[in-house]
Parts: structure tokens; C-alpha cells; sequence
């Protein structure tokens, strides 16, 4: 009797061994992969969604999911999961941080597994486009994103105020900034506001470029190691800015919340993708995209970019990889051009374009957003950027003041920042 | 032989090792077990997870984690912005002690009378303290905007209202008065317990004496209540040196850096720089004024404080 108690014990212990251990084959198997993204819009994520779905297709043990993480404390929260050995396994960057996570060996290589997908052609996403994204000719980050800087106006509020709205301007060749800032000083004064640069809240300073390279002006050399804010072109760049606040009164102060997709201002420096944001029914206006104004260096375009890497500590490199080339391929890239440009040669056309970017017209695609690729410089970033941000923000607050003195701010901004160059 | 180890058969008698000593000891440990196991996990570990963290330069991105000895300890000595980030800490806590300390004090006198509708006073001024504290900041940066609600108020009655967030000294001020009126209705209700606590036939006593009120507020009350402002000030203070999210949501430090008190700074190197290494330095800065300040005030309770159990 002993002996078949015991050997019925040994049965149901050797069935929960087994058991678990088919639960534990079975669980290594599956793979969840998690992607960190600075979008919480619906529509993007239905979209990445579908890609997701179409690469589970193809790999039954894959799952995709998507992390959204609030875009002002993106990098904070990306690198405090890695602290905590909480590392997502694929990640959105941006253009700003993007030295610092190419060059830390935090990310996967890609050239050569990109090489080795059948259909992935590499050559065809342009150059320029991940000049950022490489260290040592090795790609580390895929550019899903370059997206042009152009300026968004509200038809009604210009033709309110009697002033030339900047397709009037395009057309008589006068789009320039001194022309935009009296069309938006213009609207200033008749209750609305003039020109916002989106996100920019007197904070991040380095959307500011889309103005400031009109001049030619840039905070540092191409190379990185020199600091040029106090050069002659930024000083004047920034003297027009200061003016055009504290003078003209065509930007709003500090302090100041204004939305202009409420339709409470002239026009908006932002990305085409924010186009999503245009009001529809009663609270629509009619609205126009145009490129950004020319400054005394003539015509510029100016790209935001951002780029996903794959995290080399993860467990699941190698699926994450596979991942990352069928979201970029040629297929996925085509529908993710409906929110984010694709840096892709065969992409760049008003007929690609134009099937994703239905509120566009094609002089619109044509002029800011394939001119603005092809010729675009990206926003400035370098190593160890979020302390150089923070730095030059609290120098830049004095110019904030309506009595500063522009170079002596721009000054003491490069004073505070060459030892971190 | 041992008389004592035999019981009254003869036969060897083994010692209980469960003595009432013992048991006691025991129940005295399982009584303070939760407390003990909290501040072990979350207070001495964690410290001393930080004073190692502090001797090392952690590159998160890189998942480098070197030995570097004291060298954190000595760019914390040389670092030009800790003098600007200490002294905002010294002003903030300062403006945040006196104020909130006088202001919790007159509000407890004022609410402790016999009127009518008293409990409702006294629940509106003690209701901000039970708001989420990052909805009331938000909201106060709607209302300290330049063009927001304080400015739209002041400009009814003819006065230009500066833009409260962006000037330093205003923006100081801002800061230390949102939290001022976020928290005082805590340390009122605890001046107000202090102040029923005061028996009355002092004050009777006094004014048989013909003593003015407000010799009767500073030799009676202030001495009464002294226990209670020694706690207070001590809550108060350590609190201030904690803030974080009003800086974090109204202004982010700045203007400059007038508004960066040592927390923010703390979160600014590590979070937002990458440097853990030099935050958890940082850290150990703060526990060192945290815990010099505390015993220091101690100290002053010998002279300070009266009638203390």
C-alpha cells in the first residue's frame, strides 16, 4: 500500500515538474518585445500597431508593445529604466541625444543585419539622413523620422488684421523675415497673437534655430569643439527675435500659453507632422503650410529628426533588430510617411507623399516637405547635450528681459559652455 | 554537583531555552518588526546604496560602473554652480520657515475662538493640504502666467502685474508663497491643538493682573506652545529642503538659476545628465544639512522650549 502511495506522489510531483517545465520552454519562446515612444496620438499608434501586427505575422512567437512616455521627460525616463535594468529593447531617440546614445555602445549595431534582410536596401535612405546616426560608419539607430520645420498660418486671422498673407508674400518673392514678423506683429495688434515657435516656451532654445540659420547663425562649429553663439550672425538673429518680442510685440512674452491650432495666432514654426493637430468642424480655420521665410543667408530649411535603436543589453537583440528592419523597410516606411517623413530617395515624391499626407496639397509636399528633406540641416545636438541645454537655458534667460544686452548674454552663454564642448 | 540543574526525581533537568526573558525580548522585536524591516528597506540600505554609488562614476547609457574613490566628493567642492544652488536653498527655506511659521501661528489664533460656522473656517484653510500637490502647482502656473489669472486681477484695479515666473526675485517669491498656502493648514491645525492645550485659568490669572494681551501672548502662550513650534519648524524646514515638484512644474529652476534649490540640482545631474555618480554625492550633501539642521535645532530646544514632557 506504501509502495503505491508512493509511487503515485512520484507521479503527480514528476507531472508538475513536467508541467513547468513545458511552461518554462513554452514561455522562452514567446517574445515580448517593448518599444519606448514620445507619442501618446491615437493614430500613430494604430499605425504602429498594424506594422507590429504584420511582423507577428510572420514571427507567431513576437508581440510588440508600445510605450508611450511623455515627450518633456522622454530621455529622463528612457535612461532611469536602463538604471533600474528596466531597458525597453527598442527605443525612439532624438536628434538632440542621439551623440549620446550612438557613442555610449548602449545601442545594437545595425549595418549588417539591416545587409542581411532579404529586400532591405539601405543605400536608399539618403546619406545625409543618418549622418547623425553612425559612429564609426556603423549605423546605430535607424532615422524614422526627418521631418521638416515650416510654418503653419491662419488665412483668417492675416486677412483680420489687413496684412499680406505669406502666400501673397511667396507669390510677390518677398517671403522674407522681416516680411513674416510684420504680418505677425500685424495680427499682434489686432487681439490675436503673431508667430509662436512651437515647444520652444523660452526653454528648449534649440528649436530656435529654425529662425536663427536664416542668418546662417549656429550655437557651435560643425565639429563640435567651438562655441560660436557670440558670432556676429547669432548676435543678430537673436537681436531680431528680441526685437520681434519685446518691440514689435509678434511673439508672445515668456510666460505666455498660446495655442495656435486653438486658432488663437497668426502663424507656428513646428513639424509637418503636427498637421494632425489642425482643428476640423466649427473651430476649423483656413489654414496654409509654407516654408520657412529667407533671412540674410537666403533660403534654409531646417529638419527634426528622430531615430530608433535596438539596446544591445537586452535579452531579445537579435528579434529586436529583426524588428526594426521590417518596421523601416520600404513597405512600412511608405505608411509611416503619412506622420513621419521617410528619408528614403524613392519615398521623396509628390505622388508617395500625397497618399499619406491627404491635407497637403503638392506644392506643399514639394516646397517644405521633399525641398526641406533634401536640403534640411538637422536641429543642433552634441555629447552630453541635456546639461548643455540646461546650461545655455539659464544663460539665455537674461535675454528673456526687455532691457538685455544680446551679446553680452550670448557672451556669457559661451563663457558658461566651452568647457563642455 | 549542581543542585539547581536536577529536578526532584534526580534527574538532569535541560534548561527551557524559551526563558520569559527571552519571550519578552521577542515580543518586543516582533512589535517594532514592521517599523524596522520599513526603515531598514527603504531608509539605512538605500543610504548606504547611495554613499556607494556616490564613490563611483555610474555612465547609465554605457552601463559603465567604475571605482573613483573621493572624486565626485571633489568636483562637488569645486562645482561653480553648488554656491548659486545653496544659497536658492537658503532662501527658499528661510522665506518657507518664517512664513509659513508666522502665518500658520496668526491663523491658529484667529480660528481659536468660540464663533459660529468656526469648523467651517478652519476645514477651508486646512483643505489645501489634501489637494494632489503637482494639480495645485499646475494650477498656480496658470494663474502666476504673465498673462494669467493674478495679472488679469491686478489689471481691474489698474496695476501691471510683473510676470511673476520669470523675474528671480519674484519668481523666489512665487515659489516659496505656493507652498506656503499649500501646506500652513497643517501647521495651523497643530498650533491650534498647542493653543487649546494652553489651560485658562492662565489667562484668567493674567488678567486679574491687568497683564495687556499681547504680554499675555508672549509670557503664556509662545511659552506653552513651544514644544509644538519646535516641531513644527523642524517639519517645516526638513520639508523645505525636499521640494521639488513646485520648482519642477513652475519653473524648472530659472530664471538663471535662482529658483535651482539642492533637490532639483540633485535630479538635474542625475536624471537629467546622466551623472548618478555625482547625484548620489549630492544626496549624501543633503542628508549631512538635513542632519545638521535637525540635531542643531535640538540643541536650541534646551533654551527655546518650556514645560516639555
Amino acid at each position: 500500500m506504501k509502495t503505491i502511495t508512493r509511487l503515485k506522489t512520484a507521479t503527480a510531483i514528476v507531472g508538475f515538474a513536467l508541467h513547468f517545465a513545458a511552461g518554462t520552454a513554452f514561455a522562452q519562446e514567446q517574445v515580448e518585445l517593448r518599444m519606448t515612444i514620445w507619442s501618446a496620438n491615437e493614430a500613430h499608434l494604430a499605425m504602429f500597431n498594424e506594422i507590429a501586427d504584420s511582423f507577428t505575422a510572420t514571427h507567431p512567437n513576437v508581440s510588440v508593445t508600445f510605450d508611450s512616455l511623455p515627450f518633456e521627460s522622454y530621455t529622463t525616463t528612457l535612461t532611469t529604466q536602463i538604471a533600474g535594468g528596466n531597458a525597453p529593447d527598442l527605443a525612439w531617440i532624438l536628434e538632440t541625444t542621439a551623440a549620446d546614445f550612438v557613442n555610449s555602445g548602449a545601442l545594437a549595431p545595425l549595418s549588417d543585419a539591416f545587409a542581411n534582410t532579404e529586400g532591405y536596401d539601405l543605400s536608399d535612405v539618403t546619406e545625409q539622413a543618418t549622418a547623425l546616426w553612425r559612429a564609426d560608419d556603423e549605423l546605430y539607430a535607424y532615422p524614422f523620422s526627418t521631418s521638416p520645420f515650416a510654418m503653419f498660418v491662419n488665412n483668417d486671422l492675416v486677412a483680420k488684421a489687413g496684412a499680406r498673407t505669406p502666400a501673397e508674400l511667396i507669390e510677390a518673392g518677398e517671403w522674407t523675415w522681416q516680411n513674416a514678423i510684420e504680418t505677425a506683429a500685424a495680427v499682434a495688434g489686432n487681439g490675436a497673437d503673431g508667430l509662436i515657435v512651437r515647444d520652444f516656451n523660452y526653454q528648449i532654445w534649440q528649436n530656435l534655430a529654425s529662425i536663427w540659420r536664416a542668418w546662417g547663425a549656429s550655437p557651435w562649429s560643425d565639429d563640435g569643439d567651438s562655441c560660436t553663439f557670440a558670432e556676429p550672425e547669432m548676435v543678430e538673429a537673436m537681436t531680431f527675435i528680441h526685437d520681434a518680442i519685446f518691440e514689435k510685440g509678434a511673439m508672445p512674452e515668456p510666460g505666455e500659453s498660446v495655442d495656435f491650432f486653438a486658432g488663437n495666432a497668426a502663424m507656428t514654426i513646428t513639424q509637418i507632422s503636427r498637421a494632425s493637430l489642425l482643428p476640423t468642424g466649427e473651430a476649423a480655420f483656413d489654414w496654409d503650410l509654407v516654408p520657412l521665410p529667407s533671412g540674410p543667408a537666403g533660403a534654409y530649411s531646417v529638419v527634426g529628426q528622430a531615430g530608433i535603436g535596438a539596446f544591445a543589453m537586452g535579452d531579445n537583440v537579435d528579434i529586436a533588430v529583426g524588428f526594426l528592419a521590417h518596421m523601416s523597410n520600404a513597405e512600412n516606411s511608405a505608411k509611416l510617411a503619412r506622420f513621419f517623413p521617410p528619408a528614403r530617395a524613392s519615398l521623396l515624391n509628390t505622388d508617395t507623399l500625397g497618399k499619406t499626407n491627404p491635407l497637403l496639397s503638392p506644392e506643399q509636399l514639394e516646397s517644405v516637405v521633399i525641398n526641406g528633406i533634401a536640403n534640411g540641416k538637422v536641429l543642433p545636438g552634441h555629447e552630453g547635450f541635456a546639461e548643455i541645454q540646461q546650461v545655455v537655458r539659464a544663460e539665455l534667460d537674461a535675454l528673456w528681459q526687455a532691457d538685455a544686452d544680446v551679446e553680452a548674454v550670448l557672451t556669457s552663454v559661451c563663457d558658461r559652455i566651452v568647457p563642455m564642448l | 554537583m549542581n543542585v539547581a540543574a536536577r529536578s526532584t526525581t534526580g534527574k538532569p533537568h535541560k534548561r527551557a531555552f524559551w526563558t520569559m526573558e527571552r519571550r519578552d525580548t521577542l515580543a518586543g522585536y516582533l512589535f517594532i518588526a514592521p517599523q524596522l524591516i520599513g526603515v531598514v528597506t527603504f531608509v539605512l540600505i538605500p543610504l548606504g546604496l547611495v554613499f556607494w554609488y556616490s564613490l563611483h562614476e555610474w555612465n547609465v547609457l554605457a552601463q559603465t560602473f567604475r571605482f573613483q574613490g573621493l572624486a565626485n566628493y571633489e568636483a562637488l567642492l569645486n562645482d561653480p554652480g553648488l554656491p548659486q544652488v545653496l544659497g536658492a536653498t537658503a532662501v527658499f527655506s528661510l522665506g518657507l520657515v518664517v512664513f509659513n511659521m508666522a502665518l500658520a501661528l496668526l491663523l491658529a489664533v484667529l480660528l481659536d475662538q468660540k464663533l459660529k460656522g468656526i469648523a467651517v473656517y478652519r476645514t477651508l484653510f486646512f483643505s489645501p493640504v489634501v489637494v494632489s500637490l503637482v494639480a495645485w502647482t499646475i494650477v498656480w502656473s496658470f494663474l502666476l502666467q504673465n498673462n494669467g489669472g493674478i495679472n488679469a486681477l491686478l489689471a481691474l484695479v489698474g496695476i501691471e502685474g510683473p510676470n511673476w515666473l520669470r523675474g528671480s526675485a519674484t519668481a523666489m517669491t512665487s515659489v516659496v508663497v505656493v507652498q506656503v498656502f499649500k501646506n500652513v493648514g497643517l501647521n495651523m491645525i497643530l498650533f491650534l491643538a498647542a493653543l487649546q492645550g494652553v489651560p485658562r485659568e492662565l489667562y484668567e490669572a493674567a488678567r486679574v493682573d491687568g497683564t495687556p494681551a499681547w504680554m499675555q501672548f508672549t509670557r503664556i502662550t509662545m511659552p506653552m506652545i513651544s514644544p509644538t513650534i519646535l516641531l513644527t519648524s523642524i517639519i517645516t524646514i526638513v520639508g523645505s529642503l525636499q521640494v521639488f515638484a513646485q520648482i519642477a512644474v513652475l519653473t524648472q529652476g530659472g530664471p538663471g538659476m535662482s529658483t535651482t534649490v539642492l533637490v532639483y540640482y540633485l535630479y538635474q545631474q542625475a536624471f537629467q545628465f546622466h551623472k548618478f555618480g555625482y547625484g548620489a554625492t549630492l544626496s549624501i550633501l543633503l542628508f549631512l544639512i538635513v542632519a545638521v539642521l535637525t540635531f542643531a535645532q535640538w540643541q536650541m530646544r534646551r533654551r527655546l522650549v518650556f514645560y516639555e514632557n
